[in-house]
């Protein structure tokens, strides 16, 4: 079947091109409802990645955080009328040890290969997960970008030592945000502090148990284990600031995207006995892990609706440009847009 | 309930050397038809999908469909349509009536075979505004000037071109109404009809409007083939 892809093709130009979904093999089709735009969109879409990258992406659909609804399933997996979440990852093969997410063969949508801005999306049905109709459906358009905090914080359970009284979160953006929520409920003995830039973003943080002004930190505020979540330039600063305030043989979780390297005090992570490890993406049982917090703390699903910003209808490709310039104009919250194109 | 009605009866072709019709030739992997038909078979509100073409075109039409849509063809009809598109309308109707299936809420979404880039979106909005309204429209603004001239030599008029839109297909209509108008008819005005909106109008029914889009293209053409064919591409796996 003919399918109406909206591919970027330049900077701010998006423009529609035509797949064929063959409605026979072991691929479901889902019609996206909601779709949530993400900084790494952002980047495409201004075109601030490096010329070669802009180069060898594009053209390319968009997006890689929304939801839908399913209208064929060849495996009879699902039915169509399902809401179903979808997972951008894609693995091309199975590992025992290694996450897909780290698989360096696995595709990722709107990195990869075309992402969600799509009449149709057609993936395998292990690529979804099912959505519950009674959980906010605006707030389930950016479930991928929980899952990565999820992801993080699992990974956290795995590798940092027991002693979890404080753990601290570096970053007030939404990365920031999402990952102090999923501690507060995933770890929820530990004592939660927030170190951010922006006094109007920290007082979101009502969940915590304390917020620092990073040019403010008293210098025995000391914390057991630390997330960075800011990424870009600020990830040196902050990297810094959290080798001074971590206790010794503490983690340090690295989750902010940056697009150039980052120089690290390895002198004193040495002392201290560090532990560095970087998170990245989510694979689907970190989905399997969000819904399931969805649906035992529904206060989780109401927090998130405070970072809910703009909501768009998006019925031609300028809708799909009004969108993505609203989103650049916000401070924090995410732009979800009503897919009916 | 709504049926889809996939009109395929055309007979201009491709070329002078190619032997089939337009709706036959193959855009990608897949003759245009059966992407049509696959729209319609894809959006989950059709009840049943009728496909109109001429009389010894229905046995290779019900083997091409078999062929690639497989056990997708349950609730497929291959049937004969008519001398022109009105009274191909009108046997649908009638076909429909024929099995005890027509009162006043049957809607007909009738689509050319040559418009296989319709949307769901259009497909959608055309049975929900059918429900509410009856009569539908599927149209783009005009972006042309259109110029109107009564003896081809001269121009009589220039119409504003906001308020002009170039038709396009669906067109969805409360079956059993349309029929109705249809019979109202004098010969002449059936003579003179190429549009089945304008049975309604003719009639005094509203007709409403959808968007369509402006790559709903009518494949009518080589150059619409060539246009199709470009349209049509595979993304970058990088």
């Amino acid at each position: 079947m003919l399918n109406a892809v909206y591919r970027l093709v330049a900077p701010r130009r998006f423009e529609v091109e035509f797949n064929d979904i063959n409605l026979f093999e072991e691929q479901m089709v889902v019609r996206p409802t909601h779709l949530s735009i993400c900084h790494a969109d952002q980047r495409y879409y201004q075109g601030l990645r490096p010329a070669e990258v802009m180069k060898q992406k594009l053209p390319m659909a968009l997006i890689h955080e929304g939801i839908g609804e399913v209208v064929h399933d060849p495996t009879g997996t699902y039915q169509p009328g399902d809401r179903v979440i979808m997972i951008p990852n894609t693995p091309v093969r199975q590992d025992d040890v290694i996450g897909e997410n780290y698989l360096r063969d696995s595709k990722f949508r709107a990195s990869g290969f075309d992402g969600f801005m799509q009449e149709h999306v057609a993936l395998k049905p292990d690529r979804v997960v099912p959505l519950a109709k009674d959980i906010d459906q605006v707030v389930a358009a950016f479930t991928e970008l929980v899952s990565v905090s999820v992801h993080g914080v699992r990974r956290f359970d795995k590798f940092a030592h027991s002693r979890r009284g404080v753990i601290g979160v570096w970053g007030d953006g939404n990365l920031g945000f999402l990952t102090a929520l999923c501690l507060r409920v995933m770890q929820p003995e530990s004592r939660l502090y927030i170190f951010g830039v922006d006094a109007g973003k920290l007082s979101q943080f009502s969940f915590a148990d304390a917020t620092f002004q990073v040019s403010d930190i008293p210098e025995d505020v000391l914390v057991d284990h630390a997330f960075e979540c800011v990424g870009g330039q600020a990830s040196q600063k902050a990297i810094d600031q959290m080798i001074d305030h971590v206790q010794p043989e503490g983690t340090l979780s690295l989750m902010g995207v940056s697009e150039y390297p980052v120089p690290i005090n390895t002198r004193m992570v040495l002392e201290k006995g560090l532990r560095f490890y970087g998170s990245s993406r989510s694979g689907r049982e970190d989905f399997l892990k969000t819904v399931e917090i969805y649906r035992e703390h529904p206060k989780v699903v109401r927090y998130l609706s405070n970072i809910v910003g703009a909501q768009v209808r998006v019925r031609s490709i300028e809708d799909m440009n009004k969108a993505f310039e609203m989103d650049i104009y916000k401070s924090i919250g995410k732009t979800i847009m009503f897919w009916e194109v | 309930m709504v049926y889809g009605v996939i009109l395929a009866g055309g007979s201009r072709r491709a070329s002078e050397s190619s032997d089939e019709p337009m709706q036959y030739q193959v855009v990608g992997n897949k003759p245009i038809l059966v992407h049509t038909v696959e729209k319609f078979l894809l959006y989950g509100g059709i009840d049943q999908i009728l496909v109109l073409c001429q009389e010894d075109w229905i046995a290779p039409t019900k083997a091409l469909l078999q062929k690639h849509l497989g056990r997708g063809m349950e609730g497929i009809e291959v049937i004969q349509g008519g001398g022109t598109r009105n009274e191909t309308i009108m046997r649908v109707i009638d076909y429909i009536d024929g099995l005890g299936k027509l009162d006043d809420d049957t809607l007909v979404v009738t689509h050319d075979a040559l418009r296989p880039f319709v949307t769901r979106r259009i497909i959608e909005e055309n049975v929900a505004a059918g429900r509410k309204y009856g009569m539908v429209d599927t149209v783009i603004a005009a972006t042309d000037t259109l110029v109107f001239s009564q003896d081809g030599e001269n121009i009589g008029s220039v119409p504003d071109r906001a308020s002009m839109y170039q038709g396009q297909t669906p067109q969805t209509f409360r079956a059993k109404r349309l029929r109705e108008c249809y019979r109202q008819l004098t010969p002449e005005q059936r003579e003179i009809l190429t549009d089945a909106c304008k049975i309604c109008l003719l009639q005094g029914e509203e007709v409403h409007l959808v968007r369509g889009e402006v790559f709903n293209i009518k494949i009518t053409y080589p150059y619409d083939l060539q246009v199709a064919k470009s349209l049509l591409k595979a993304g970058k796996d990088s």
